[in-house]
């Protein structure tokens, strides 16, 4: 089986974002940088996909130089050679030029199955898998906390609200990884060391033969609205606090 | 030249959700600014008695594709079938919700038209002529002005944050004919599991009672789930719960589980971590019981409680029995 698993490198969860005083974007000194957690679910699929059916794994990536370090991660995972997509023109791109790029990359080498996580959570704008999907004319189980793949046929669960779908899709196809899927393993430390010797290519976007083609354009990046600073409750005991509570709830914010 | 704003109505089981009627009342802004016209495809089998609700809402006319092929909902079917519609009446603008349906469609549609998709945004106007959508990004952490360069301009629109307002319009009704080509739809779905709980999504509702590791042990939620029947709210949880197996991963609410907007969540005993903020910093009130006065979600938090959430909640579960009874 030819597996590929998309990773991007994201701030850390815990990340302080600052947006650059003319509101062009983030100040992006000083963050923490690690794997996008929905694609740890993705290439821990992918390695278990491996495990049980053969093949290897392929990780592809888009982002500048230091994503070799997200790659390597996922090699150090288990996976066995990487893709690094690295062009200026390819920094902070767009939904659409990604996707295209992803595509260009895998169109050269097999495919049976393509992970990648439900949505990145640092733009978390959650498009580059159906969209690479679109783009290589394949099926796509988006979403997914489930899946099971037979020969050329995958089963995978979603959950949409109040229900759940059991969705069946012939192969290749790409399923992007939702939360729930599976454990993600850590790199162990002999793996780390076996991710330096794995082959890992690095390819412009004049290798690929594509050009940065933006569809949607972040005009403006600003601070989050403010929230009015709260009330802390007074009272003699919890039944006073609690009665307080219910009443502005009732009466100033109107919501119960 | 492109014109007129354009909605995917989602449907259920032959009944349009409330999220379609959130985004044709923000379509009906939108063309209203623009002076045109807002149009609708709802897609489905034996759809078409529902389509002139739509109209109530803002919309002046529905194209309805009815065909066994759009029930249940595919990717590949109703990609299909949108983006010909789309390619034939060529709107500037294409609005959808951003349910979990709608997420999967329209990210497909992005490639499929080839154009640019604000996704899971929380405002929406025209400036210039042009739509300018606005979403959080970085978890809410910032917020992002998302211009389109490509057509439609597509935005997907966060569900309970836009108002449903009833602006009665035509609602007229055209047939059109998906005429699928039945060789490219490769998925199917096999079963549909519903929830018979009654449970109202997390994504969807107005209230939510929220517990984190502060409950102690999955018994601890007994409390929260007769506070949410009193107040016809869904219970939520904090990732500390949810990995301790105290409650299922769909209830997680934060960055790697739901981002909900109810118009009130009460937050007990969660210490409030960037992570959980993040899926929960959009609701419209926020109260929070913690005993640590210290706790980070007293900062969001619009009424705060410092006390023992064991001895408060049931109080307060009480008290608004008494106010709603
Ligand atoms: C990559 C990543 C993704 C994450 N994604 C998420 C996510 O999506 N959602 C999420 O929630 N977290 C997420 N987290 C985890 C997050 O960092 C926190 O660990 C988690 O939110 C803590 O949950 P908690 O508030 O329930 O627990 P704690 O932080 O342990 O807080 C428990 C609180 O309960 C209070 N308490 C205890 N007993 C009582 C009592 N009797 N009465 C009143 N108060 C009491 C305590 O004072 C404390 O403030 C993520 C972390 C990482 C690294």
């Amino acid at each position: 089986m030819n597996i590929v698993a998309l990773v991007k490198q994201v701030p850390d969860t815990e990340a302080q974002i600052r947006v650059k005083p003319d509101g062009s974007g983030i100040d992006d000194s000083g963050i923490k940088w690690v794997m996008n957690p929905y694609d740890e679910f993705g290439v821990e699929e992918a390695l278990k996909l491996k495990e049980k059916a053969g093949g290897d794994v392929t990780i592809v990536s888009v982002g500048p130089a230091r994503c070799v370090e997200a790659i390597r991660t996922a090699l150090a995972m288990g996976a066995d050679k990487g893709i690094h997509i690295d062009d200026p023109t390819l920094n902070n791109a767009d939904a659409y030029t990604t996707a295209n790029a992803l595509a260009a990359a895998i169109k050269g080498i097999p495919y049976d199955v393509i992970f990648c996580g439900q949505r990145a959570i640092d733009d978390d704008s959650g498009q580059v898998g159906s969209i690479l999907a679109e783009l290589l004319d394949l099926p796509q189980l988006t979403i997914i906390t489930k899946l099971d793949i037979e020969g050329t046929t995958a089963k995978a669960v979603k959950p949409i609200e109040g229900a759940q779908l059991l969705i069946e899709s012939s192969l290749p196809c790409v399923i992007t990884a939702q939360k729930g899927l599976n454990e993600p393993r850590y790199a162990s430390l002999p793996g780390v060391m076996k991710a330096k010797k794995k082959p890992l290519e690095v390819k412009d976007a004049a290798a690929l033969g594509i050009t940065a083609d933006a569809k949607a354009q972040v005009a403006k990046t600003t601070a989050p609205p403010s929230r009015p600073p709260g009330k802390i409750i007074d009272g003699a005991d919890a039944a006073e606090k609690a009665a307080q509570v219910a009443k502005l709830l009732r009466e100033e914010a109107k919501v119960i | 030249m492109a014109k007129g704003v354009m909605i995917v109505a989602e449907q259920r089981d032959g009944a349009l959700r409330k999220v379609s009627f959130e985004v044709a009342s923000a379509a009906r802004k939108l063309a209203d600014q623009l002076g045109d016209e807002v149009s609708a495809i709802l897609l489905g089998s034996g759809v078409e008695g529902i389509a002139g609700e739509l109209g109530k809402y803002g919309v002046d006319k529905v194209y309805v594709c009815d065909d066994a092929a759009f029930e249940p909902y595919t990717t590949d079917a109703y990609a299909q079938a949108i983006t010909k519609v789309v390619k034939e009446k060529d709107p500037a603008i294409l609005l959808l919700g951003a349910s979990v349906l709608g997420k999967d469609l329209s990210s497909r549609l992005v490639g499929s038209l080839a154009t640019g998709l604000a996704s899971d945004c929380t405002d929406i106007k025209i400036e210039d002529g042009k739509m300018v959508a606005v979403r959080p990004m970085y978890a809410g952490k910032c917020y992002g002005e998302i211009v389109v360069s490509g057509s439609p301009q597509m935005a997907s629109l966060r569900p309970n944050v836009f108002a449903a307002a009833e602006n009665a319009k035509a609602g007229a009704v055209e047939k059109v004919d998906a005429a699928l080509d039945a060789s490219k739809l490769k998925t199917k779905v096999l079963e549909v599991q519903k929830d018979e709980s009654g449970k109202v999504d997390l994504t969807e509702a107005n209230i939510i009672v929220s517990g984190g590791r502060g409950m102690k042990g999955p018994e601890g939620y007994g409390i929260l789930e007769e506070l949410a029947s009193v107040l016809g709210g869904t219970v939520g949880a904090s990732r500390a719960a949810v990995d301790a197996g105290w409650r299922p991963v769909t209830d997680q609410v934060g960055q790697t589980g739901k981002t909900v907007s109810p118009n009130l969540y009460i937050a007990c005993g969660i210490s409030g971590a960037l992570q959980h903020m993040a899926g929960m910093s959009s609701s419209k009130y926020i109260v929070a019981i913690n005993k640590d006065s210290e706790a980070p979600i007293f900062t969001k938090a619009d009424y705060g409680v410092v006390d023992d959430l064991f001895a408060v909640v049931p109080e307060l579960t009480k008290e608004c029995k008494k106010l709603l009874g």
